[in-house]
């Protein structure tokens, strides 16, 4: 092949770099390994990986649930995994259809009108949905819960540092953990959107509607974030209560932790901010002879076309991330949604009635929960969780010092359909006996 | 249709699929749960009434297992794929995604494991996260990695940021208030400008010139404004070609106060070869899923890495991973930094699948990758310059730039081009860019196929162009083979159904 280019040696096809810049020397990355030697490798710090192998009650915005066994085989077919974008639409038809019944499952869970393809995870798609506020409404000024997940907060911080957005943070009621609709003096006229999570970080369910009313008062948006999305199998639709733009996390829909991603954003919005809405959207089509099919649509938004006047920069998202979310909701359906909801409710129910019952420790928050809930140990929560890991090989939760350096005691609790009685029943024995 | 001259392909059935709402049937289901295990609470005492879903979730399909396999299995094959073959997207590198790299990412200590576990209960992961950083440093020439960012852009996104707040600790916040201009050729992706947008600053486009490469005077004249924040540059640029006055643009932009941002997703053709780093390049985001060959997934997901100077380290994102003596940590203590772009650590997925390739090649083997995709692309200008317009004489890196303009006399236009090239059992390559070449088909090749395929794409192309003299009709008309002809994307976009209904609804809305 050389010969047929007209090249003697392989040196030859960088004779357009100039020399100076050429390596002289092999990259120092390690030698080639082979299929034994590197499985070899990655299951030795797989092992160093503790966590992974305890029965675990960590949530707080990454979950683990049951994921049915044909989730991860369809994601595997060649003709999924390895093939790009959806951009010649005669030959992308399996992706562009599954995506259009993403589309569909999005909003019938958020009780949206239009759904995107898909953006990073919940933390962009929820500083997305604030700049699409601001895009909106033209105006400066987002009103964000502190009860949002803290990660999250922090990523809206970084996206609108340079967007002109002033962010003004509001504190949640102490004894309900909820952001209480009494509490938003600093909705106004120049507000853009209030922004919530709900359930809240704590796990605590908020008043949505209320929250819908204070904002919409003020011609502001609301945006609800939703890090736990199990919860749409039994909590109203955000949709339903007057909630603007619906962003979530959707990892629960059958992606595994894998240490943080990739995971799935979810973005849902009203028809009539359509053309506002970062990322790619599918939308149904026919050809001459009037056979449907779907394409990617309204792409005038977009960087490709828009450059820098586009309403996001994202490209590539998390297209199999979506196909796994799809086929996923497709296998569970609504009863299959509704029964992990509700498993996911009664058995944090039981865990909460049962830590409450221990001495000194309490549930400091009185809101309606769905899966997690705080509790406020007797003693300093990092050491006794450590303990509980060490000599009863239980996850037990997150210390909320990890975010919050004044709330030593806390630690956040989460419970799923994947954790057994004998998991929750070990836990409370383990909480009441190491912290005596 | 004439069929004489395709060799990769033939027609046979394919399965029709409705959505999968249309086969719907009340009551089917395709999963189980064991029963609940713990005393019920009554429902009232969970959550009030008005907090909960009254709707049953109505409208979501109820189907068995078998109803997904072959709902899912049938529209798969309406997908062209790596697996299938060449899928020549230039300025995409669809190479080959390794089953092993899959097997790596599914082992179950890394897959299940929870993001906010402890440093001591997560060291393996760690270990991964900063093992990777220190490779694609020294494939980059680049001392800070950061693998928070989750595709190309998002790391555009966070390179852009390290340049503001580089600039802005330098010259101070009010001083630095002026310097607020991007400069951007004309030929550079679309998320470059976008991201730069984000970050607050302005975009004025550099010319490039005949030769397909950045217009220095062009540049000089832009930079002597004293309000250059920065450049983005791809390099090899998006018309293939390695800009060999690098270490130049680099200078001037400098002395012009401002940063080089480069965009790495043309980083297949310099891997083992040549470092962004030593170029004089400050920052890089990396595209993991074309380079470092993770699935691009129909869309995602990916991994988008921001590699930079020692200068500008101290600003990347929120926590950065480090090691000290034998252990991993979290490190959160930079207040310099820009701050996270993304909760927990970025797409470990893709950073597990990556890590994997760079082991299963070592350093000989990335190089080889390297040449082999350059050679290919070479192959590839060779093959088609007799038939096709080569706007640029330089010989192209990793990817080769040609143009419709002698088929365009007969009527054929790039588009036609390439949905023809679908009957002949090829993955279009990219068309309409870069948008400085009028009728652009950007070709891709990869490492990942060999001198049989590459023979049946250029006899492919080749037969089309005689095609487009002798029979433009086939050309204008093509596909004929697929499932759907080309379908009406302006009438989409007029009216958009973005979401099935259920007929009544529909017909009441």
């Amino acid at each position: 092949m050389l010969q047929v280019v007209g090249l003697e040696k392989a040196e030859e096809l960088f004779s357009s770099i100039p020399a100076e810049l050429l390596l002289r020397a092999p990259l120092k990355t390690p030698a080639a390994l082979s299929e034994i030697e590197l499985l070899a490798g990655f299951e030795q710090t797989a092992a160093r990986n503790a966590a992974a192998r305890r029965p675990s009650f960590l949530g707080a915005g990454a979950y683990s649930h049951y994921s049915p066994t044909v989730v991860d085989h369809l994601i595997q077919r060649s003709e999924f995994f390895t093939a790009y974008t959806p951009y010649q639409p005669e030959i992308s038809q399996g992706t562009l259809q599954a995506i259009f019944e993403f589309q569909t499952l999005v909003c019938q869970l958020t009780g949206m009108e239009v759904a995107n393809a898909s953006m990073y995870d919940g933390s962009t798609a929820l500083a997305e949905a604030v700049l699409m506020a601001e895009r909106v409404t033209r105006r400066q000024k987002v009103v964000v819960s502190n009860s949002v997940h803290p990660e999250y907060l922090e990523v809206v911080n970084t996206y609108v540092q340079h967007a002109g957005i002033e962010l003004v943070r509001l504190d949640y009621d102490q004894t309900t953990g909820q952001t209480t609709p009494d509490a938003l003096s600093s909705l106004d006229d120049k507000t853009a959107a209030l922004v919530i999570q709900s359930p809240n970080f704590f796990g605590c369910t908020e008043d949505v509607r209320a929250l819908a009313e204070r904002a919409h008062a003020v011609g502001a948006l609301l945006v609800v974030t939703v890090t736990e999305a199990a919860s749409f199998g039994l909590l109203r639709a955000p949709g339903t209560l007057g909630a603007d733009i619906v962003v979530a996390e959707g990892q629960s829909f059958g992606i595994p932790l894998s240490f943080g991603g990739p995971y799935l954003g979810l973005f849902a919005t009203r028809d009539k901010y359509a053309r506002q809405i970062p990322g790619r959207l599918v939308g149904e089509a026919v050809d001459k002879q009037g056979r449907r099919g779907f394409v990617l649509t309204l792409a005038t938004r977009e960087q490709h076309i828009r450059r820098e006047k586009a309403t996001s920069n994202i490209c590539t998202n998390e297209g199999l991330i979506a196909l796994a979310a799809t086929v996923y909701l497709e296998t569970m359906g609504p009863r299959g949604l509704q029964e992990v909801a509700m498993q996911c409710a009664q058995k944090a129910a039981y865990a909460a009635r049962r830590i409450k019952e221990l001495a000194g420790f309490t549930l400091p928050y009185s809101g309606p929960r769905f899966n997690e809930f705080v509790v406020r140990a007797p003693a300093e929560a990092a050491p006794l969780l450590a303990s509980l890991a060490r000599e009863r090989n239980i996850t037990g939760g997150l210390a909320l010092s990890r975010y919050y350096t004044d709330r030593p005691n806390d630690f956040l609790v989460c419970v799923t359909e994947v954790n057994s009685r004998a998991e929750i029943d070990a836990l409370v024995e383990g909480l009441s006996e190491l912290s005596r | 249709m004439d069929s004489t001259n395709i060799t990769k392909v033939t027609t046979h059935p394919t399965q029709n699929e409705a959505l999968i709402f249309e086969r719907s049937q009340p009551g089917r289901i395709g999963y189980r749960l064991p029963a609940l295990d713990v005393e019920e609470t009554p429902i009232d005492e969970l959550l009030p009434k008005d907090f909960r879903r009254d709707d049953e979730l109505e409208g979501m399909p109820e189907v068995s297992e078998v109803d997904v396999i072959r709902h899912f299995t049938r529209i798969s094959t309406w997908n062209y794929s790596i697996d299938l073959g060449l899928y020549p997207l230039g300025s995409c590198t669809m190479k080959y995604n390794s089953r092993l790299n899959e097997k790596v990412a599914r082992i179950p200590g890394h897959a299940n494991l929870h993001p906010l576990a402890t440093e001591e209960d997560a060291q393996g992961a760690l270990q991964v996260i900063y093992e990777l950083q220190q490779h694609l440093s020294e494939i980059t020439g680049l001392a800070g990695v950061s693998l928070q960012p989750a595709a190309g852009a998002h790391g555009e996104m966070t390179g852009v940021m390290l340049i503001r707040a580089f600039i802005d600790a330098r010259d101070g916040e009010g001083a630095s208030a002026r310097r607020r201009t991007m400069l951007i050729p004309d030929s550079a992706h679309g998320t470059n400008p976008a991201s730069a947008n984000l970050s607050g600053f302005t975009v004025k486009t550099i010319r490039s010139t005949s030769e397909g490469l950045t217009d220095l005077d062009h540049l000089r004249e832009l930079c002597a404004h004293g309000d250059i924040a920065g450049l983005m540059l791809t390099n090899p640029n998006t018309v293939g070609i390695f800009e060999r006055n690098i270490k130049e643009i680099c200078s001037i932009v400098h002395e012009a106060g401002g940063l080089v941002y480069m965009d790495g997703a043309n980083m297949n053709a310099l891997v083992g070869v040549a470092r962004p780093g030593d170029m004089g390049v400050d920052v890089i985001h990396l595209n993991l899923h074309k380079t470092f060959s993770t699935p691009h997934g129909g869309g995602g997901p990916g991994c988008g890495p921001c590699c930079c100077t020692e200068e500008l380290e101290p600003f990347l994102p929120l926590p950065r991973i480090v090691k000290e003596d034998d252990k991993y940590r979290l490190d959160f203590n930079r207040p310099q930094s820009i701050g996270r772009v993304k909760a927990f650590f970025g797409n470990f997925g893709m950073m597990l699948r990556a890590l994997s390739y760079i082991q299963t090649h070592g350093p000989d083997g990335l190089r080889e990758a390297t040449e082999a995709a350059v050679l290919n692309a070479r192959y590839i200008a060779e093959g088609l310059k007799a038939d096709y317009d080569k706007p640029f004489d330089a010989p192209p890196m990793h990817e080769v730039v040609f143009t419709d303009k002698r088929q365009s006399r007969k009527g054929v236009h790039t588009l036609d081009i390439a949905k023809r090239l679908i009957d002949y059992g090829f993955h279009p390559m990219t068309i309409y860019f870069p948008l400085i070449v009028q009728g652009a088909m950007l070709i891709e090749p990869t490492e990942s196929v060999g001198r049989q395929e590459l023979d049946q794409f250029v006899a492919a192309m080749r037969s089309i162009a005689r095609e487009a003299t002798e029979n433009p009709e086939l050309v204008l008309n093509a596909p004929h083979t697929t499932r759907i002809g080309r379908l009406d994307e302006a009438a989409a976009a007029r009216k958009p159904v973005l979401r099935w209904k259920p007929k009544e609804t529909a017909s009441a809305a």
